[in-house]
């Protein structure tokens, strides 16, 4: 490395700490009181010192910033660096607006990177904070763990991020979800999609590491090689529902319509008819007319319905039906959810997951489908 | 344990030696008789396509000629030298030297494409019969020489898929080509060049196969057929390929299978009795020739009667006098290769074939198969190796793909390392795997039936060796190669359009 790299390291103290003690969670200053009554220990602090001592390696050519105490700072230190300490906090009470304050800090500071060590909440106020605007990785940590920006393991956050500084690893979209811990805890799983943020990509289990591809056609014109291929097989009088995610907003882009991120939109005859729609409201734009859904699979966990996109009931899957459905997603997105691993379905209607099940396509890119097995 | 020790020269290119006005030899001028004689012989080149200065060619002496690729050779690394096993798909058999001095024989080398059939009888002959001696094996019907390696054999059979399905009248509506992300990728790449769209199954993770009922979901009215690879690179033959076979032509379509490598099927199996339509063999692979299209590669397809007549021109015919080239097939594909595929390759595969005969064929496949069962046995007992699908599938044919993902894991030790390690002993590094990555950290070893024991025991007690230094020392596996003429290349130009250069002229341009 020529140039000394910025790293950004935030810790979540408290992530995880429901988890061990049964509580599916971590989420507010009651459920930590009662995970600390129960005899919970924080899980934050180990396992980002293991992440750390994997970068540590390289210390000389890395500048850490992070904040104070156990939010980053002494885990720094026990691992050998000597860290620039930016913000203030009170110790042993740090709260989500901590989370969100640091990351606004390391943002201002101009990091090449944040890495932090939480679960999807800490992904979320990450997210919330800095969006697009840095590229962010989150060590596992949390108890709930669906957002796809993290890595497998404490070390293998570590490498990555080497190697990301190291100028070795691309960038692509992840999804940050988060689920309702109240419902988790009643056994029911309800997953908001938050946001996107830019994280680095682990190629290595599915790319020879140094290799020099540069025929291979990077994330983003992936996505518009899928698009091409979709906007060709659009028929005239056919509504078509939008889903949220960066892979379904690329051939709104190439409609030309403006599509909501996160939300559901629906478009008729190339243009736009609705945006950010519910259920109620896509049933009744679309009334009797043949629809089209075009849905891609969250990062990592392979859910095709029933996580991020609650709008898509199971009455609108059923008034679409099976043969409707177009499932995109680019082969480096299929890489990271497993290569034979089943796409997953979870409607909440069982017959809806039975007619979902089975064996279907993805499109892939420019003419270019894989079979790929579905489960619920 | 090997002793090895590369040679080690800090050599420059060839371009950056010598010296300005420096030559090899003086050639005399030509005599006035003979100029009177010839006439002006460049008057004939077109003014425009003249030099206006002369071309920038290395000037060096004879000596720093011969001393540069001495030195080269030194540094270079090979059958002839060390141990190749770790290349699996690649067959990397010895070459008998007697087929190397045929294929240099001026008998061989001072014929012209151009000369008249009467004038080259013999090599016809012999392309005729390679050409029937294919059929034997693979139980197909007509073979062409013509195309120079896997890719370009995957594409002329695609090429003939679409030629069968025009002349039926379906082309516009059969335009999907099935394929298997286990296959060499060029059967999903190469029906992409010939305008198809490609589907591709995954195998399931239980088996290593792709599931029959994945097939049926990919198959319908638009199927044109299916190109995969059967036995695949991990070692395992398909065992429901009769069954893909059956569904495809029930849907319509043809079946194209690349044998690139045969090695483990010589006398056991033949592709064209299991039903396939169409298929191809690499040379360069099982058939005992030198590796790479420019080296030469040449990769025959053979195809069922059926589509006989959409073979490329020309085809060498035989009318119990004569042997002869016919140009005149009206719904051949037409040419798909300069004059009639790489020759000396042909010739080479054929003193193969014959100097084995059908029983050492036979055997070639025995041994081949007996040498990877073996050296399987002994890998797996190494800390951190494991076989994939090793519960479905607990011996392979002539290969078989391992995983370093549990030394990956524990020591942080992977394939990258490992390859890098692994020639300090002599040893050519592994192959990988194709993308994508189905197995993580994979490699791929292939002792062919060439390869003696004792080298088999060498390379698994040097992978034991490497899998100790990872749990006990990674730095050193890290850190490798030690003993080798360069060590770590940085890639990244190769990465970068402003960086990268093929000639020494782009090089110049692009690097001021």
């Amino acid at each position: 490395m020529a140039d000394s790299r910025k790293l950004g390291i935030i810790v979540n103290p408290i992530a995880g700490m429901g988890g061990r003690v049964g509580l599916k969670g971590t989420d507010g200053k009651e459920i930590l009181a009662r995970a600390r009554d129960l005899g919970a220990t924080p899980v934050s602090p180990a396992r980002t010192i293991e992440a750390l001592r994997e970068i540590a390696q390289v210390a000389d050519s890395i500048e850490l910033v992070t904040y104070p105490f156990d939010m980053g700072e002494e885990e720094a230190r026990e691992s050998g660096f000597d860290p620039t300490v930016v913000g203030s906090i009170t110790k042993n009470e740090t709260t989500a607006a901590d989370t969100v304050n640091a990351a606004t800090e390391m943002l201002k500071c101009q990091v090449d990177l944040i890495l932090f060590a939480g679960g999807d909440g800490t992904a979320r106020d990450v997210c919330r904070s800095v969006g697009q605007n840095v590229p962010a990785l989150g060590i596992p940590t949390g108890v709930k763990m669906h957002s796809a920006v993290f890595a497998v393991n404490p070390r293998k956050a570590g490498e990555l991020t080497v190697r990301f500084l190291q100028g070795e690893a691309s960038l692509c979209e992840g999804e940050v979800m988060d689920t309702d811990e109240q419902a988790f805890r009643e056994g029911r799983i309800s997953a908001q999609l938050c946001g996107y943020l830019k994280v680095p990509y682990e190629m290595e289990s599915v790319q020879p590491s140094k290799s020099a591809s540069f025929a291979t056609p990077d994330e983003k014109t992936s996505q518009d090689l899928i698009a091409q291929c979709i906007l060709e097989r659009m028929e005239d009088s056919c509504y078509y529902i939008l889903c949220p995610g960066t892979t379904v907003k690329a051939v709104a882009d190439k409609l030309g319509v403006a599509k909501t991120l996160l939300g559901v939109d629906l478009t008729y005859k190339g243009a736009l008819v609705g945006s950010d729609l519910n259920e109620q409201q896509l049933l009744k734009l679309i009334g009797r007319k043949k629809a089209k859904i075009i849905v891609s699979p969250i990062g990592r966990q392979g859910f095709i319905f029933g996580r991020g996109n609650p709008q898509i009931s199971p009455a609108i899957i059923r008034k679409v039906g099976r043969q409707n459905i177009l499932i995109i997603a680019t082969s480096t997105k299929l890489s990271a959810i497993g290569l034979g691993r089943p796409l997953l379905v979870d409607t909440g209607d069982e017959e809806t997951d039975r007619m979902l099940s089975g064996y279907t396509r993805v499109v892939t890119g420019y003419e270019e489908e894989v079979v790929v097995k579905v489960s619920s | 344990m090997t002793g090895y020790r590369a040679v080690t020269w800090n050599e420059p290119l060839v371009y950056q030696l010598g010296r300005k006005g420096r030559r090899g030899s003086a050639i005399p001028a030509a005599e006035e008789q003979l100029k009177v004689k010839v006439g002006d012989v460049l008057s004939k080149i077109p003014e425009a396509m003249r030099r206006r200065e002369p071309a920038n060619l290395p000037e060096l002496s004879e000596p720093e000629v011969v001393r540069h690729f001495i030195r080269l050779s030194q540094q270079n690394f090979g059958v002839d030298s060390g141990i190749i096993i770790g290349q699996g798909t690649c067959t990397m058999k010895y070459n008998p030297k007697i087929n190397e001095a045929l294929a240099r024989s001026p008998k061989l080398t001072e014929v012209h494409p151009l000369q008249d059939s009467s004038t080259v009888q013999g090599i016809l002959e012999i392309m005729y019969r390679l050409g029937k001696l294919l059929c034997a094996i693979s139980g197909m019907d007509e073979f062409s020489l013509q195309p120079r390696g896997g890719a370009h054999a995957v594409l002329t059979n695609a090429r003939i898929i679409r030629a069968y399905h025009e002349l039926n009248g379906e082309l516009e509506q059969r335009n999907e080509i099935v394929t298997t992300v286990l296959s060499h990728p060029c059967n999903g790449g190469s029906p992409a060049v010939a305008g198809f769209k490609v589907i591709t199954l995954y195998p399931d993770p239980e088996t290593g196969i792709p599931n029959v009922e994945a097939l049926k979901a990919a198959v319908s009215k638009h199927t044109a057929g299916m190109t995969i690879t059967d036995p695949y690179d991990t070692g395992i033959f398909d065992p429901c390929i009769d069954e893909y076979v059956k569904i495809i032509h029930e849907a319509g379509g043809l079946v194209a299978i690349d044998q690139a490598n045969a090695n483990s099927l010589f006398g056991r199996l033949r592709i064209g009795d299991v039903g396939a339509d169409l298929c191809h063999f690499n040379l360069h692979k099982s058939f005992s020739t030198p590796h790479g299209s420019h080296g030469p590669g040449s990769a025959p397809i053979g195809v069922r009667r059926h589509l006989s007549k959409f073979l490329p021109v020309p085809t060498v015919e035989f009318d119990g006098k004569k042997y002869r080239l016919n140009y005149d097939r009206p719904h051949s594909i037409g040419k798909v290769s300069g004059f009639f595929g790489v020759i000396p390759a042909v010739l080479r595969a054929y003193a193969w074939i014959m100097t084995m005969g059908a029983e050492g064929l036979h055997e070639t496949s025995e041994v081949a198969v007996i040498n990877n069962n073996y050296l399987l046995g002994r890998l797996l007992k190494v800390r951190g190796v494991a076989l994939p699908w090793i519960k479905s599938h607990p011996r392979r044919l002539q290969e078989a793909r391992f995983s370093l993902q549990q030394m990956k894991e524990e020591t942080g030790v992977g394939i990258d390392d490992v390859n890098r390690r692994i020639v300090d002993f002599g040893i050519q590094k592994c192959f990988t795997s194709h993308e994508p990555w189905i197995v993580p950290e994979p490699f791929t070893p292939e002792p062919p039936e060439s390869t003696p024991k004792e080298d088999l025991d060498t390379f698994a007690e040097v992978l034991r060796q490497i899998s100790q230094e990872a749990y006990t020392n990674p730095e050193i596996v890290k850190e490798a190669p030690h003993n080798c003429a360069i060590s770590r290349i940085d890639q990244s130009p190769s990465r970068d359009s402003k960086k990268w250069a093929l000639t020494w002229r782009a090089y110049l341009k692009k690097h001021k």
